[in-house]
């Protein structure tokens, strides 16, 4: 951390998160660049880039710019979605299990989206506002359920599990009222796939980022006091309560809008924090830094997730799961080990 | 409730009682109400007419299933809750489920096994290698085995399991459509030949079950002191692990996946006869299927013509039960 002076102005700079940060973009770029080259037939790279550059064939604009950008895009903003609500969320709640995907906020947001996709088909229009809504009802209520003269990173997760349970009951159910094809779409979408994402897909993410990155960029500053301790940011800051109601409505946003975009992607909020804070070497990780880490391994996932069982695509979710949950039973079991795993 | 011991047999021969009307409410009620005179005819003069066909060779098999699911979750849930000292233990909560589940749908959708027989073999197998993995991740380090850390783990291998399964059944559409009403936790796919070959896995672990009363009331002291007594601590777990896994793998095999019986019952039975597990172990026998069953009876009732799946009940009833014990202070007390 190095502190930046321009005339009257400061502010600090974290050097080895930036580093990190764009590290993490170039990879993501040129696995995005790769992505873009590979599908059901191959395109060089710089036809590729020609074809983005305006000077492609009919044909090649509609494979490279309609069909197999949006999909990239998708998956970079999702990813980095994810990340971020799980950086805020690890952070309020000080407890890197206390993620979006293990505490139900996804599974909320996906019971939403499944109950519109077999109720009134899976029209893309109103699917982010179900989402949305899923979402926050969801957060809301297992966080006033895990309240209890404040709010504990084990109760959050422990009810979060017991919530998931009835969610994904009633998921289940869903899909079982539904006919087999509308059936194989939801349970396509609810493991989390990139599949025939569109322009509208990735205008969605791109906006939600827009609005909600700032707002968390804004908050994380509040989010150091919080750190310290509530007693102490009581002191220190004074609306403790306001700014952490505003820092879960966003992280909930985001984590509820890339569900809407992409289906409830697991693992990507709870292991890109982990790893762009162990990477940083910092006790907590930068937003922007798992943000980008996110979106990296969304994109990779995805193209694991097309190669390795080609032609059958697998959804992306599939393989952030595989490389995912490994990861967390290893980090419960080192927390376990230091006697903070609860 | 007198916590003698003629009291607490009273009881339990009460709860039998309670059993035997919930078994023939199940047979009555759903969409067809039958009277006790038409089980008798399906049972003893079976003519072959629709009421007949209806009793014999749907609820039949649906109400056996329950029994002997009911049966083998309860004292699952029991025999783990005893063994990790852990409230929150259930097969559902710490991915014995999830893994039982996985091992049935690649047994089905990738190697092509049709009959029970077959796959529950391999429930068995998931059910154990989910049980010993939860069990090892959840228990390392400072403390041992706390609840937190159980279920934490449970969780975490459940999401890593049910990605799996949800990738297999993606592959095939016949799969899923099996898989989707496999999943929910349902007694209707249960036959009579389905039943009959459960029977003697589950009918084994609940004698093995049974037997670890008293090794798990002093388990229940604590490692060292259970040690002290004479208690032979690996050999009980050992023990133990192949009860849950007789029990929760085939009764996951025959009715899918069904969360909350487990956590749920023998809770109740410690409610109602005290910390000592020779008297919770029966006890959870009795009263689970009475919840499962009654839980299947509501399940017909409450959305006719059409049914809600027995695992969407247990589900609602049992989640906020147990989100009501997270919330209880001192979790670790058990």
């Amino acid at each position: 951390m190095k502190a930046l002076r321009i005339g009257p102005f400061s502010t600090r700079v974290d050097v080895a998160s930036i580093v990190v940060s764009v590290i993490a973009c170039a990879l993501t770029l040129v696995i995005a660049a790769v992505s873009l080259t590979l599908g059901d037939y191959e395109i060089p790279l710089p036809q590729v880039l020609n074809t983005l550059a305006g000077k492609g064939s009919l044909i090649m604009t509609d494979v490279v710019v309609n069909n197999r950008l949006p999909r990239v895009l998708v998956g970079m903003g999702v990813g980095a979605a994810f990340a971020i609500s799980g950086a805020i969320f690890q952070r309020l709640a000080r407890n890197p299990l206390v993620s979006p995907d293990l505490i139900g906020i996804n599974a909320g947001a996906a019971l939403a989206a499944v109950l519109m996709i077999t109720v009134f088909g899976s029209a893309v229009s109103w699917l982010p506002a179900g989402a949305l809504i899923g979402s926050l009802l969801t957060a809301t209520s297992i966080y006033l359920l895990a309240y209890k003269k404040g709010i504990a990173g084990y109760r959050l997760v422990l009810v979060g599990i017991g919530i998931t349970a009835i969610v994904g009951s009633i998921t289940a159910y869903l899909l079982t009222l539904a006919d087999i094809y509308t059936a194989k779409t939801a349970s396509m979408w609810l493991a989390g796939s990139l599949a025939g994402r569109s322009w509208p897909h990735a205008i969605l993410i791109g906006i939600t980022l827009l609005v909600l990155v700032p707002a968390a960029v804004a908050g994380s500053r509040q989010l150091r006091l919080l750190e310290l301790g509530d007693d102490l940011a009581r002191t220190l800051a004074g609306r403790v309560e306001l700014s952490r109601g505003l820092l879960i409505a966003v992280g909930v946003g985001l984590a509820g809008l890339a569900t809407a975009a992409a289906g409830p992607i697991g693992f990507v909020a709870l292991v890109a924090p982990q790893l762009a804070r162990r990477l940083v070497a910092e006790r907590v990780a930068g937003l922007l830094a798992a943000g980008a880490i996110g979106a990296l391994l969304v994109v990779a996932s995805d193209l694991l997730a097309r190669e390795i069982f080609a032609p059958t695509a697998l959804p992306v979710g599939v393989v952030t799961a595989f490389l995912g949950a490994p990861y967390l039973l290893i980090l419960m079991a080192r927390a376990n080990r230091v006697g903070r795993g609860g | 409730m007198t916590r003698s011991w003629g009291g607490r047999a009273a009881g339990l021969l009460v709860a039998c009682v309670v059993l035997l009307g919930v078994v023939l409410l199940s047979l009555l009620a759903g969409n067809q109400w039958f009277g006790p005179h038409d089980v008798y005819v399906a049972a003893a003069d079976f003519t072959g007419s629709d009421t007949d066909r209806v009793i014999r060779y749907l609820r039949f098999p649906r109400t056996a299933a329950g029994l002997l699911a009911g049966a083998a979750l309860g004292l699952a849930g029991a025999v783990m809750q005893g063994i990790t000292r852990n409230p929150l233990a259930d097969p559902g909560i710490l991915g014995v489920n999830a893994g039982a589940a996985l091992a049935v749908v690649a047994a089905i959708g990738l190697l092509g096994v049709q009959s029970l027989t077959g796959y529950v073999w391999f429930a068995m197998g998931g059910a154990l290698i989910a049980t010993v993995v939860v069990y090892l991740v959840g228990s390392v380090g400072r403390g041992g085995a706390t609840p937190v850390k159980l279920a934490l783990a449970g969780a975490a291998l459940s999401a890593l399991l049910g990605s799996v399964t949800s990738a297999i059944t993606l592959l095939d559409l016949s799969t899923l459509n099996e898989f989707r009403f496999w999943v929910v936790g349902s007694l209707t796919m249960a036959t009579g030949g389905i039943v009959t070959q459960a029977l003697p896995f589950i009918a084994a672990g609940i004698v093995l079950a049974l037997t670890l009363g008293s090794s798990l009331n002093q388990l229940a002291l604590g490692e060292d002191l259970a040690a002290t007594l004479g208690t032979r601590i690996g050999l009980v777990r050992v023990l133990a692990a192949l009860a849950v896994m007789l029990l929760a793998g085939t009764a996951t095999a025959m009715a899918g996946p069904i969360a909350f019986v487990g956590l749920a019952v023998p809770h109740v039975a410690r409610a109602l006869v005290g910390a000592d597990y020779r008297w919770i172990l029966p006890w959870s026998l009795v009263l689970a299927p009475t919840v499962l069953l009654l839980a299947d009876v509501v399940g017909r009732l409450v959305a006719r013509p059409d049914e809600l799946q027995v695992g969407i009940i247990t589900a609602l009833i049992g989640a906020p039960l147990f989100i009501a014990l997270v919330r209880r202070r001192k979790l670790a007390e058990l």
